[in-house]
């Protein structure tokens, strides 16, 4: 249910995301979804991808510092409300978030929310409990 | 031209007089008095009564900022403390501040020696002397201050910062020579303009400027904006404090007062002391002080000396002003700084990277230091919440052991250059 998401440290300099973008295609690593994160000097880039072992890897050896968290991804109704509705459950579970972004899936009919919280069971419990697909890893990783 | 004291102008055989009875007496003296001293004059062999010429100072050993931190706090005081009627130390220094200590006489000799600055910038006692330069163990404020009142003019105790006050003060009191570094002076320039005070409405005539490296365009702009006489001081508190040499109305280098402070300039490297006009390491001798006096003591600073009659009449040598130094302090806003203090809170803080420099720039004329630090995998986070707690971590810590204000900057990992040997830990990027 949980989701590997890698994170990747670039300073805010010219060239630094097509660097990463650029080991990634070489490794034929696929990107399912990213965001990207900034303040001023720096920001953090956030991807889902098709092996996110292999992801850290080619990014570890390019001399880049990564770091590995566990996300919650979900399928949503793409309409007009559904992240708000989706949002629901995790308010009445006081759950915090931290960050989330979406994508639109293939199909069109769907959009998954990638949430990073710190409760990641009572989110995941909540979101049930509410009538949500909590996506499967494999499956976010093949969308 | 117009001296404080008539030995300013004193022809150069009776000066050389002077000094070498100083410095015969001084050097015995230690010897006798100051175990450290005994010790270093014994390895070279050398006797009380050895020194017949000034040229003999050439063989005597150094003095280092280490032999001053070995012999904390009091080691190398050559009197009783009972003798000893002021302390005064060094600023934020690597481990343990230097210490030095003045006799009753050492203040009367010190404040002199201020006073004598005070009169090379124009000042007399009609002056109101406004002292921005730190009060405390710091030995600017209070060394302008006793020179001040020596001099008979009046010192106004104002001390750095609440640069709006100082401004309605100056103007309130009618001060006419301002005493701080001169990045503060274009502070105050610059408060003054936003608090639309014009130039008229103050008295100011002189700047008696120090204890931090700046350049003739920076004096060309404090003298445009406060329309002022900008004078250059030097000083260091291991050998009195502010007062060892000023630049006159001539502004063609600082005078070193000879009758207190022998000066030689060194080859850093090999210790050799170099011709006339050759640039190297400042070294100064004390002849004319009591509680704390260093033989040969290595400043760190690069300077070169000018030993031709000055056209303001004094006859005591000039040294160039300060153009850098041989070690990798830095000095930030009046603060020294060394790298390695910075790499000791650095290292305190579990999972950072080792690797990290130093940018010095000045911005809008005040001194900005920025850390530059290596993110590592330990201390990574996706949360930028919890990246923006590890800088204010950092800031927080390594303002707080230094003493002065820093910007920290998260760098990728091996984006801080690496080099063969020795690491650059410093980017100055101010012009000066």
């Amino acid at each position: 249910m949980k989701v590997r998401q890698v994170s990747v440290f670039l300073e805010n300099k010219k060239g630094r995301l097509y660097e990463v973008c650029k080991r990634l295609a070489e490794e034929e690593v696929n990107i399912r979804a990213l965001s990207i994160a900034e303040t001023a000097d720096y920001g953090v880039l956030r991807l889902i991808v098709n092996d996110p072992g292999k992801a850290m890897r080619v990014m570890s050896e390019g001399g880049f510092t990564v770091s590995e968290t566990e996300v919650i991804a979900v399928e949503v109704p793409d309409v007009p409300g559904g992240l708000f509705k989706v949002l629901a459950p995790l308010y009445d579970a006081n759950v915090n978030i931290e960050y989330l972004y979406c994508f639109v899936e293939k199909s069109g009919e769907s959009a998954i929310v990638v949430f990073r919280v710190e409760q990641l069971d009572e989110a995941i419990r909540a979101l049930r409990d509410g009538g949500y697909t909590v996506m499967r890893e494999e499956d976010v990783y093949r969308i | 031209m117009r001296c404080f004291n008539p030995v300013e102008t004193l022809e150069g055989d009776r000066l050389d007089e002077l000094k070498l009875e100083r410095l015969r007496s001084t050097v015995d003296r230690l010897y006798e008095r100051v175990p450290f001293y005994r010790d270093k004059l014994d390895a070279v062999e050398y006797r009380p009564g050895d020194i017949k010429s000034l040229k003999d100072l050439e063989s005597l050993p150094f003095t280092t900022k280490d032999d001053l931190r070995d012999n904390y706090p009091f080691g190398l005081f050559a009197v009783p403390m009972r003798d000893i009627v002021r302390i005064h130390a060094s600023s934020g220094t690597t481990g343990k501040s230097t210490v030095v200590g003045y006799t009753a006489g050492d203040i009367q000799v010190w404040a002199d020696l201020v006073a004598r600055t005070i009169v090379a910038a124009g000042g007399d006692r009609d002056d109101v002397v406004h002292v921005s330069y730190g009060y405390g163990l710091f030995t600017g404020g209070l060394g302008l201050h006793y020179g001040a009142e020596k001099l008979g003019a009046t010192a106004l105790p104002m001390s750095g910062g609440n640069t709006k006050r100082q401004v309605r003060m100056m103007v309130d009191f009618g001060s006419t020579i301002l005493c701080c570094t001169p990045s503060y002076a274009l502070n105050i320039a610059e408060v003054m303009r936003e608090m639309g005070i014009s130039r008229d409405s103050i008295k100011l005539k002189a700047a008696i400027l120090g204890a931090e490296p700046w350049s003739d365009e920076m004096r060309r702009q404090i003298e445009e904006e406060l329309r002022i006489s900008a004078h250059d001081i030097y000083g260091l508190s291991e050998v009195v404090g502010p007062g060892v040499s000023i630049e006159c109305e001539e502004k063609k280098g600082l005078h070193v007062f000879e009758d207190s402070f022998i000066p030689e300039i060194i080859d850093p490297g090999s210790g050799k002391v170099l011709p006339p006009g050759e640039r190297g390491e400042l070294v100064f001798t004390n002849i004319n002080k009591e509680g704390l006096a260093l033989i040969r003591y290595r400043t760190r600073d690069i300077s070169r000396l000018f030993p031709e009659p000055c056209a303001c009449g004094r006859t005591h040598t000039r040294m160039e002003r300060v153009t850098g130094r041989t070690d990798d302090m830095l000095i930030i806003r009046g603060v020294n700084v060394f790298p390695s203090q910075v790499e000791i809170v650095l290292m305190q803080i579990p999972g950072l990277s080792p690797h990290y420099q130093l940018v010095v720039d000045r911005v809008e004329n005040l001194d900005v230091l920025e850390v530059q630090v290596e993110m590592s995998a330990e201390v990574f986070s996706d949360e930028i919440k919890q990246l923006e707690v590890l800088e204010k971590r950092i800031r927080d810590e390594v303002q707080s052991y230094l003493g002065v204000g820093v910007k920290v900057r998260l760098m990728e990992p091996r984006s801080i250059q690496r080099s063969e040997g020795k690491a650059v830990r410093v980017i100055d990027k101010r012009k000066i």
